[in-house]
Formats: structure tokens, C-alpha cells, sequence
């Protein structure tokens, strides 16, 4: 990092991917099947629709790129992320079970029991990761998709067994599409878990040396290890309840980033959030206008983009052995 | 080729009364579940029409199950064999995921008319040769490098599958609906409600590729040694591997066709398969195979159709049992 600071040039980047990514925004704020202009009600569409749908594209996608990044540095694994240990997979299953057991919960409840859901999925998949010794780092992210492979199959039973199959085919396609006022507020919460990580960084970074490392430079390593998978487990929860699955954006982002830059996560952090705010808000803004006036979810892009950058990192590694 | 069959003919006949034993149980069970299914609770009087025409109609349930169950069995086999693993299944590889894609994609670019106009036995061939040419490129690219690590292999399968079905959605949103009705309809039939007209089509090209791969089970022992060891005995390696390939590629879009896709049944269904045979002689584990699936399947929509009244439930208990088995399979391989 040291290097890229010394280069003036370098110094320049960050605010202009800061402007790049403020483009994007603004962009994604004029774009939609309706038109802002043509009479007068186009203003207040603008404030209940579009200002709202873009402020959760912004926070969703910080919030998920960071969650990647904080989950790849405590399992010290590079695959890592909500969706690839199915964290994603016990907030929906949380959030299925409060909407069955009590249907009348306000959104708080059901975000709260999400989080609940995706810190206590988190920490088995930790737990099984502790337990055994493993070989091969790529074994992690099995593991962990399986696992989220068995829990939707539990989810899926439970719903189709109360007759609910179809809302949670609605519920956890990750779309931006009913965002409008009222809907995206609680989304902030994940703000203050961005900016949390952000006070945190160094002491997960350190923690993402191991435990003995960590332990003997004078960190509570399993404290860290529990508060970082706690802010994981709120902002995965919260992003399932108000928007659904954002598969692979936490590990493409971080991954991207690390490539180019290398490992300082502190430093890093600012560069994971804009990038995933970027990539959220291109998918979304493709997903609008590829075939307007319908809109394709933004998970479903999401999923095509990211497995793909996900195979060709996997295979880069093969190449590089 | 003769000195593996003698080496390993001793094991085989000591435990063979015990392998026939077995064998005949499980063929038990298939005839049991299957005359189950065909009778259990038929309205009408045993011989009247209505009994018949009842049974006639789950007739093609249990062909159909039958089907599929030997499909995915023979399949995955094929498949641990082809790559030298027992981890890897052509369901969790995205096989299924990439027929979903192949089909969509041509409903996507050439409209619905091109699905209607290669009907059956045509439309079997065309989409197989276009599968199988596809999943022959990937794959055999994918397990060509000399660096090919299981475990990168196995992420790239699971995330390719991934990928394959966020793509089909994208298409699919894409399509208009006329299109996609006609896809939905080609596309995902399930296990209660099968296509009658199709199931001959199918069984004829199930069978022909069964007669291939018994006709090459002796070759499949030697290719199991692994690639060094069977170019030494005068295996044509690479040409074995990607006619298996293809077979692979056939029974699966045939499979997948009839039921959609069945990530870790064909995992099971080997893996039970290998421990129940008591030898890796593919004479041995190839008829296991397909009997064990075919006695699971069956049994399985039995007990939940006639019992539990349930019948839709069945591959989501495939999913979870199979998901479970196999993540404790990975576990105990990943810490060995």
C-alpha cells in the first residue's frame, strides 16, 4: 500500500472512482419505465420511487460487499461470503418461520429473528469449519453452500408444506423493484453496520492472522470473531428481509479488489464499498432497461455476472496452481 | 484387461451368495413399490375397467420414475469413472442447470417454433447432439488440465450450475410469455405428471444407451485405473472418456427432460451403490446402481403418495437427505 501512495496518481483514484460511482447513481436515479418529465407528478415519483430504490441500492451493496470481505478475513478464506455459507439461506429461513409463527410481526421482528437466524447459521458454519481440519482451502465454500443447499431444502419444505411456496419465491429474489418509501428505511441500520466495520477494520484484519497470531499481539480474538460475524449476521439479515439474495457480491468485490490492490483491509474497505455499490447499481440499472417497461431482479444478473467472475478467479488459480 | 478381471475375481466370488442376496432384495423392493404405486387404493373393483384404466395411467408414473431413476444412476457412474472421482456427480457438475440453459437459449434466439418443429425422435436427437457437443467442450476442457485439482473442479461445477440457472431465469423474464409457456410445458415435467407421448422416445434412447455402456463395461473397469494405467493396457484414454462423457450427457438431458433437475440423487444412489456391490466391477455396480435407484425413487413416491399424501415433496427430501449425505461425505473426505 505504502507504493501505491507514493505514486501521486494513486493518491487521485479514490476520488475519482468516488465520482465515477456518484454517476452511476445519479444515473440510476433517471432511469425507469417512468418518465420523470412528462407531467407534474413526476417529482413525487421521483421522491417515492426512485430516491428510495437507489439509497437501497447503495446500502445493500455496500453492505453485502463488506459482509464479504469481513467473512473472508476471520475464516482467513478467500471464498467466503453470505451466500457461499449459507448465511443468506438461514436469515430467509428465519425469516420464514417469524412470518408462519407469527404473521401480524412488524418488519423490526422479522429482522431482528433474521439476523438471529444468520448469526446462529454463521457460527455452525464456523463451528463445523474448527472442528475439522481441513486440506484444501476450496473445501470451505463447499461446505458452506452445501449447507445452504439443506437449509433452503428445509425452508422449502416448510413452506410448501404451509402452503407459502410462492411468496418465498417473491420474498428472496433479490430485486429492488418494490423498494419505494416506507419500505426501504430499516435499510440504514446497515449503514451503521458499514460504519461499525469501518471503526473495526484493524482489529479484524488482525484477527484474520489466525488465533495465535491474533492472540499473542493482545486481541480477544473469539470476541472479534463473534462481533464480526455479529455485524455480518445483521447487515445478511436485514438485506434478505427488505431486498432478498445478492448471490456472489461479496466475494467478486472484495476478490476484485484485493487483486489489484493486495490484503490491507482497512485500506480497502472504502474501495470494496464503492464496488459493490457499482456493481448493484449497474445490475439494477441493466436489469431496468434490457427490457423495459419490465424489470429483470438484479439477483438474477448478479448471478450470471458473478459466477462468472467467481469461475474465472477459481480457474486463475488452477492456472497459477 | 484379463489380469484385472482375475485379480479381482477371487473377491468377487466369496461374497457372491451375499451380493445375489442383496440383489434380490433390492429387485424385490423395485417390484414391490412398482405393483404398490400401480395398485394401492385404485378406485374400482380389482379386473373391472375402472381399475384398469387407473393402473394404465400409473403406468407411465412408474415407467417414467424408472426411467429416471436408471438415467441418473447408470449416469453418475458413468461419470465417478469418467473422472476419477466418487465426489463429483454430472447433477452437481450443473449438467442438469446447463439443459435448462440449452433449452432456453434456443427458445430465446430461434422463438418457440424451433421446439415444436424438432419433435420427437428429432427433437431427442437434435438437443442431445447440441447438449452433448456443449457439455463434451466444457467439461472435457474443464477436466483436461494436467493441473485439474478436484476440489477447484468440483467450485467450478457448483458455481457453473449457479450460474447456468440465473441465466435461464434471465432469459425466461425475457421471454415472451406464449414462449414460455411452451418452454415451462417442454421443460419442467415432475414426477406425478409425466409426458406420455415422450416416455417411448426416451425409453428407446435410455435403452440403446444402456446396451452401450454394458457393452463397455469391461472397458470402464480399466478406465477406473486411472489414465496412465489404462493407456498402458491399450485404452484409447481420452476417446473412452468423452464417449462417456456423451453418454453421460444423453441419459441426463433425458432425465432432466422428464423430472427437471435432481442435483444429489445420482450421488446417493452411487455412493450406496458402491458399498452395496462389494466390488468395483462395473458388471457388478452398473445393475446395483440402476436397481437401487429405481427401488428408491419408486419407493420413496410410494410411501409419500399413498402414505403421507405428499407426492410433490419427494425431490425436496431428495434434495435434503442428499445434501446432508453428501455434505457429511465431504466432511469426512475434507478432514482425512
Amino acid at each position: 500500500m505504502t507504493s501505491a501512495l507514493l505514486r501521486p496518481r494513486a493518491r487521485l483514484a479514490l476520488p475519482m472512482a468516488v465520482t465515477g460511482v456518484a454517476a452511476l447513481v445519479v444515473l440510476s436515479l433517471f432511469v425507469g419505465a417512468y418518465d420523470l418529465g412528462v407531467d407534474d407528478f413526476g417529482a413525487e415519483m421521483f421522491f417515492i420511487s426512485r430516491v428510495p430504490r437507489t439509497l437501497a441500492l447503495v446500502l445493500a451493496g455496500c453492505a453485502m460487499a463488506v459482509s464479504g470481505l469481513i467473512m473472508q478475513l476471520l475464516t482467513q478464506n478467500r471464498f467466503v461470503e453470505p451466500s457461499t455459507t449459507g448465511t443468506s439461506e438461514w436469515a430467509a429461513l428465519g425469516l420464514l418461520v417469524t412470518v408462519l409463527v407469527a404473521p401480524a410481526a412488524p418488519l423490526p421482528v422479522r429482522m431482528v429473528v433474521a439476523s438471529v437466524a444468520a448469526f446462529v447459521g454463521t457460527m455452525v458454519f464456523i463451528g463445523i469449519l474448527q472442528r475439522i481440519s481441513l486440506r484444501s482451502s476450496l473445501v470451505v465454500p463447499l461446505i458452506g453452500i452445501m449447507l445452504g443447499v439443506v437449509v433452503s431444502a428445509f425452508t422449502t419444505y416448510l413452506a410448501v408444506s404451509t402452503n407459502s411456496l410462492q411468496m418465498l419465491g417473491t420474498w428472496f429474489m433479490g430485486s429492488f423493484t418494490s423498494i419505494v418509501r416506507g419500505r426501504y428505511e430499516v435499510l440504514w441500520v446497515v449503514a451503521l453496520v458499514v460504519l461499525l466495520v469501518f471503526l473495526y477494520a484493524d482489529r479484524i484484519t488482525v484477527a484474520g492472522l489466525g488465533r495465535d497470531i491474533a492472540t499473542s499481539v493482545g486481541l480477544d480474538h473469539t470476541r472479534v470473531l463473534l462481533i464480526g460475524t455479529g455485524l455480518v449476521a445483521v447487515a445478511t439479515g436485514v438485506t434478505t428481509v427488505v431486498v432478498g439474495f445478492l448471490p456472489f457480491l461479496g466475494l467478486v468485490v472484495p476478490n476484485l479488489v484485493s487483486m489489484w490492490r493486495g490484503d490491507n483491509a482497512r485500506a480497502n474497505l472504502p474501495w470494496v464499498c464503492l464496488g459493490g455499490v457499482a456493481i448493484v447499481v449497474v445490475c439494477d440499472v441493466v436489469g431496468r432497461i434490457v427490457r423495459m417497461p419490465f424489470e429483470v431482479p438484479v439477483s438474477m444478473i448478479l448471478g450470471v455476472v458473478g459466477s462468472a467472475v467467481f469461475i474465472t478467479l477459481l480457474l486463475r488459480m488452477r492456472a497459477h496452481g | 484387461m484379463a489380469e484385472v478381471l482375475t485379480r479381482s475375481a477371487p473377491i468377487d466370488t466369496a461374497h457372491r451368495p451375499r451380493i445375489a442376496l442383496r440383489f434380490g432384495i433390492l429387485a424385490l423392493v423395485v417390484v414391490l413399490a412398482a405393483v404398490g404405486v400401480l395398485t394401492w387404493n385404485v378406485p374400482g373393483e380389482p379386473g373391472s375397467r375402472a381399475f384398469w384404466i387407473a393402473v394404465d395411467l400409473r403406468v407411465v408414473s412408474v415407467a417414467t420414475i424408472a426411467l429416471v431413476a436408471c438415467c441418473q444412476a447408470v449416469a453418475t457412474v458413468l461419470f465417478h469413472t469418467a473422472t476419477a472421482n466418487r465426489i463429483l456427480t454430472p447433477s452437481i457438475m450443473g449438467f442438469d442447470a446447463l439443459y435448462v440453459v440449452m433449452q432456453t437459449a434456443l427458445v430465446f434466439f430461434f422463438g418457440s417454433a424451433a421446439l415444436s418443429a424438432t419433435d420427437g425422435l428429432l427433437k431427442v436427437a437434435v438437443q442431445s447432439v447440441l447438449m452433448v457437443g456443449f457439455a463434451t467442450l466444457l467439461y472435457g476442457w474443464l477436466f483436461a488440465g494436467r493441473r485439474g485439482n478436484l476440489h477447484i473442479m468440483l467450485l467450478v461445477g457448483v458455481v457453473l450450475g449457479v450460474g447456468f440457472g440465473s441465466l435461464s431465469t434471465v432469459m425466461q423474464r425475457l421471454l415472451t410469455p406464449s414462449d414460455f409457456d411452451i418452454l415451462s410445458a417442454r421443460l419442467f415435467g415432475n414426477l406425478s405428471n409425466s409426458d406420455a407421448e415422450y416416455l417411448p422416445w426416451a425409453a428407446l434412447v435410455v435403452a440403446a444407451v444402456l446396451a452401450v455402456v454394458w457393452r463397455s463395461r469391461h472397458r470402464l473397469d480399466v478406465l477406473a485405473l486411472g489414465r496412465d494405467t489404462s493407456l498402458n493396457l491399450g485404452l484409447t484414454y481420452r476417446r473412452e472418456v468423452i464417449v462417456m462423457l456423451v453418454l453421460v450427457a444423453v441419459l441426463i438431458s433425458v432425465s432432466t427432460t422428464m423430472v427437471g433437475p435432481m442435483t444429489f440423487f445420482g450421488f446417493i444412489v452411487a455412493t450406496l451403490a458402491y458399498q452395496l456391490a462389494g466390488s468395483a466391477q462395473h458388471r457388478v455396480v452398473l445393475p446395483f446402481a440402476a436397481l437401487l435407484g429405481m427401488a428408491a425413487l419408486l419407493g420413496g413416491y410410494f410411501v409419500l403418495r399413498h402414505v403421507f399424501y405428499a407426492a410433490g415433496m419427494l425431490s425436496i427430501i431428495i434434495e435434503f437427505v442428499g445434501g446432508v449425505f453428501f455434505l457429511v461425505y465431504l466432511l469426512r473426505k475434507g478432514s482425512l
